[in-house]
């Protein structure tokens, strides 16, 4: 019990080769999730401060679904409820890829609604009255602005995101998750393999946090 | 003055939800003029100088520049662009770009709107940035600069379009008091050689000097208007005897 437990090195660093098999599907299912859920952040967080009302609502309700309901629930939803519909099983990978799209998405519409938001109005209106059309005046003007303001928000979701692929062990994907949950079903080490699957997860979000200070600092994003 | 108006304002009324800001606004400005809007703040003058490029849309009456019509309500026709194209604009906030440098805020414009290549643009933009005597600082960014290089800068850009008519909205309201001068003097010098413009400023010394036409507005309507020398020293109105009381006093 308790004051006898010592920690087995050897066990966790056993663990490792195993664990990384994992990292493939982690980064995959974050990277394409991230990626598509950009994808529909923009398009339905424009839609949403769009001023035609038939564009807007169904935006806002993508938005207020997908940010309402937890993630866990979307990927039992897309991987055992949606085949009933489709007639076909769901692969695994493409599942949690969805989810992630789907679920970022709705965040990510509101970071692109508040930081398109967050730029004055007197850019527009200089944009606009240099002949700038709309388009020209978003696209030049505005966005890239927007985007620059986007960036300490889009950090963070992307962290969550990736956090959140854990959660996808259950529908069976072999990610970091998983493949401790297998590798401790045989060698019962769970404090030392939970530990170094905690460093792993870690150790790619310190790696995005650092990526992203970067960007901000050296204006790789919307200049200075 | 047998010259065509670049300006035509005909029964112009605009209302913010139920507050009537512009009332039966009728005015001409020819090629060359000067007009300096003067009015307390609140009296609609800025409101009527952003209908004439349509920032604000108006409800009723008509607008002609340069030939294209606006009509109520317009917030994107062919003509409204064509408009914008030709009448070039200056802001309290300056509004410059901030992502972009000095230079490509000047060549932004006439790169994207014009199509000018940009060897060109830069080639204009660096002599109007002289022009404007910020030559030396085409690669910083706008936040680098004082507020007066700022309102410079904002002048350039808007020139690069090579406009037929400047607006003007409180170009110095927002200026340090030191800083107030060098832009008054860039205006100045685009006025003697001729520029159309409208000013809204409460420079009343240099409404005097600048001013082919002064028009006072108050709540949304024109009380008066004339040269400058009638308006500032024989004020038919008594309103407007009693704002330039007001604002000559200090």
């Amino acid at each position: 019990m308790g004051g006898d437990f010592t920690f087995d090195w050897q066990a966790a660093i056993a663990s490792i080769p195993y664990l990384l098999e994992g990292i493939p599907y982690t980064l995959l299912i974050s990277f394409a999730g991230l990626v598509f859920g950009f994808l529909l952040g923009i398009v339905f967080g424009l839609l949403s401060i769009n001023p035609v009302r038939l564009l807007r609502w169904p935006a806002i309700a993508y938005i207020e679904v997908f940010r309402g309901t937890p993630v866990l629930v979307q990927v039992l939803f897309i991987f055992y409820g949606l085949p009933e519909l489709l007639g076909g099983p769901i692969n695994a990978l493409t599942a949690g890829i969805a989810a992630i799209a789907l679920n970022s998405g709705a965040y990510i519409s509101e970071i692109v609604r508040g930081g398109v938001q967050s730029i004055d109005r007197g850019q527009r209106e200089a944009g606009l009255s240099l002949g700038l059309s709309r388009g020209q005046t978003f696209r030049y003007v505005i966005w890239p602005q927007a985007l620059k303001r986007m960036i300490p928000p889009l950090g963070n979701q992307a962290i969550v995101s990736i956090k959140d692929t854990s959660l996808f062990s259950v529908i069976g994907v072999g990610e970091l998750v998983r493949q401790g949950q297998i590798y401790i079903a045989t060698t019962f080490t769970a404090l030392e393999v939970y530990l170094m699957v905690a460093l792993l997860y870690l150790a790619i979000t310190l790696t995005l946090s650092a990526l992203l200070r970067w960007a901000e600092r050296t204006g790789v994003v919307g200049g200075r | 003055m047998a010259e065509q108006p670049i300006v035509r304002m005909q029964k112009v009324n605009k209302y913010f939800g139920r507050l009537h800001v512009l009332r039966d606004i009728e005015l001409d400005v020819v090629p060359g003029e000067v007009v300096v809007i003067i009015g307390a703040s609140g009296s609609g003058k800025s409101t009527l100088i952003r209908c004439v490029n349509g920032l604000e849309p108006f409800q009723q009456g008509a607008i002609e520049v340069d030939g294209h019509p606006l009509k109520p309500g317009d917030q994107g026709s062919r003509d409204l662009q064509a408009i914008r194209r030709e009448v070039g604009m200056v802001f309290q906030q300056f509004n410059l770009f901030p992502h972009r440098t000095v230079l490509q805020n000047v060549t932004l414009a006439p790169m994207k709107v014009r199509g000018t290549d940009r060897r060109e643009a830069e080639e204009t933009a660096r002599r109007l940035l002289d022009r404007v005597g910020i030559g030396n600082q085409a690669e910083k960014y706008p936040t680098q600069l004082s507020g007066g290089q700022q309102q410079r800068v904002a002048i350039a850009r808007a020139l690069a379009m090579e406009p037929r008519l400047m607006l003007f909205d409180e170009p110095t309201s927002a200026l340090d008091p030191e800083m107030i001068g060098e832009v008054l003097d860039v205006m100045r010098e685009l006025a003697g050689e001729g520029m159309t413009m409208m000013i809204v400023t409460h420079e009343m010394g240099f409404a005097r000097e600048v001013a082919d036409r002064v028009i006072y507005i108050h709540e949304g309507q024109i009380v008066e208007e004339g040269p400058p020398e009638e308006v500032f020293d024989r004020p038919q109105s008594e309103r407007t005897q009693a704002f330039l009381s007001r604002v000559l006093k200090h």
